[in-house]
């Protein structure tokens, strides 16, 4: 099965590659830090940890820190990640290179932690077959959702024999998602038209 | 309606995005620049999002070009709430399809939506004196400045019949969502079964904000005939469920004090009556005067 350890192979390159290189795309809004990858295969397993600095807080840095990264010859996982702030890691992994059996490999990825309007958000990947299987939360706000811009309160619904939308004295119309090419003929369109 | 509205229409992600205005900026450089910034954060979106893009952020991770770590963390924040809301719904909501050839592929479309759309609607609050509503394909975000005015009247389409209005929403602020298949056909599926709900045409949500009344709305639907059922555990949100048989079911917040709670001596309008149309037990919602819609 030479495809799947070719996969396997790049699989540990990425992951060595991915300490190395840690891309600051965060916005304004948002904060990461620490990733942890979990692989496991057969043969041989490799675990890799890396810590990536503690954020920084303020929003227009997005992380600091960096993971560094040794060199990774494929098929034998070998990075450090040592990172400013609070997040160091180690690494150790050995994948070893005889993929005779054809195991899908399942990974775990986690990602940093994003500061969203609802708090803080972590969230982690499993991959099997490089495959996405499943997405999990492992930090998320507690509580319910609140946006303080909007202090909702929304007027009892009204529900009525179906009027034609003449007679609702309506807005907006709120339906199954209208496409583009419907648009057209909704009663939205005729609406926004109207210009009423 | 004390002020005239200004209405704006652009096409983004396929599909129309409505904007009303009134007020002091409804019809001025303001409000163009605050609806040309609605748009391009719409437009943002789609790159980072889009399932038919290939170029995009989600369809490289999928592809596993990318990695989590590199994604903007916008990304992980829409995951994050697309696996909450797979969690909180049984699996009937879900973030990741089966494909024909047997493999699973992240589409993230049933959050991106409503939350894409709650963040454009950012610059409209930046307006003064300037109530707005902004949908995008049947979803929107609601907003008056003054709890005096006329509140915005949303109309649910009768999912029967899309040239028709089943039930009006007035909203000062507030978002509401709907799903179902009335426009689209049956692309709308059940997470646990893999195929379309049954009993269900369309369920509308009215919540605080439009990424929860978006994801809850498909999430009900998707749970076919435990819509109604479920949405009523749902803290905040109220709806209405039209069955596939023509009769509906309104479901209201009675059991959560909401800020819209009947007896908010602070809400300053004040919820007026609605015509026997709500019920008082959370336990009974009222079923629709004619739970058979007449046709014409």
């Amino acid at each position: 099965m030479k495809r799947n350890l070719l996969w396997f192979l790049s699989t540990i390159t990425v992951v060595v590659l991915l300490f190395g290189y840690h891309t600051s795309t965060s916005g304004s809004m948002a904060t990461t830090s620490g990733t942890v990858i979990t692989s496991s295969a057969q043969p041989g397993a490799s675990t890799q940890t890396s810590g990536q600095g503690g954020s920084g807080g303020n929003g227009g840095n997005g992380s600091s820190g960096s993971g560094k990264s040794g060199n990774g010859a494929a098929g034998n996982g070998n990075g450090n990640g040592s990172g400013g702030g609070n997040g160091s890691g180690t690494s150790a992994g050995s994948g070893s290179g005889n993929g005779t059996t054809a195991q899908p490999t399942t990974t775990t990825v986690t990602g940093g932690v994003a500061q969203t309007q609802w708090g803080p958000v972590q969230v982690q990947l499993t991959i099997k077959g490089g495959t996405i299987t499943d997405v999990s939360v492992l930090q998320q706000p507690s509580g319910n959702p609140q946006d303080d811009q909007i202090n909702s309160y929304a007027l009892p619904i009204l529900v009525q024999n179906t009027l034609n939308a003449q007679s609702a004295q309506i807005d907006m119309v709120s339906g199954a998602t209208v496409t583009s090419t419907g648009y057209v003929q909704s009663l939205q369109s005729a609406l926004d038209q109207a210009g009423l | 309606m004390s002020r005239p509205v200004q209405r704006y229409v652009e096409h983004v992600m396929g599909m129309p995005i409505s904007l009303a205005l009134r007020g002091r900026h409804a019809d001025d450089d303001a409000g163009r620049d605050a609806w040309a910034e609605v748009m391009a954060a719409l437009h943002d979106v789609d790159r980072v999002f889009s399932t038919y893009r290939e170029d995009s952020v989600v369809s490289r991770l999928d592809r596993g070009e990318v990695q989590l770590a590199d994604c903007p963390p916008e990304v992980i924040e829409v995951l994050g709430l697309g696996a909450r809301a797979e969690r909180e719904s049984g699996g009937a909501f879900r973030i990741r399809l089966a494909t024909a050839d047997g493999r699973t592929r992240l589409d993230p479309s049933g959050v991106v939506k409503g939350w894409a759309v709650e963040r454009a609607a950012r610059a409209l609050h930046a307006l003064e004196d300037t109530d707005f509503c902004l949908s995008a394909g049947g979803d929107m975000v609601c907003r008056t400045r003054d709890a005096d005015a006329e509140p915005w009247r949303v109309g649910i389409e009768d999912p029967h019949d899309p040239t028709r209005i089943i039930a009006v929403v007035p909203v000062h602020n507030g978002a509401v969502a709907t799903s179902g298949t009335a426009h689209r056909g049956s692309h709308l599926v059940d997470g646990r079964t893999g195929r379309a709900p049954e009993g269900v045409a369309s369920v509308t949500v009215v919540a605080d904000t439009l990424t929860w009344a978006d994801i809850d709305a498909t999430a009900a639907y998707a749970l076919g005939p435990e819509a109604a059922r479920w949405l009523r555990t749902r803290p905040g949100r109220r709806g209405l469920v039209v069955w596939a048989d023509g009769t509906t079911t309104l479901v209201t917040d009675d059991l959560v004090s909401g800020p819209w709670d009947a007896s908010g001596s602070g809400s300053p309008a004040g919820p007026t009556p609605a015509g026997g149309a709500t019920s008082t037990r959370p336990d009974s919602p009222t079923v629709a005067s004619s739970s058979t819609p007449p046709r014409t």
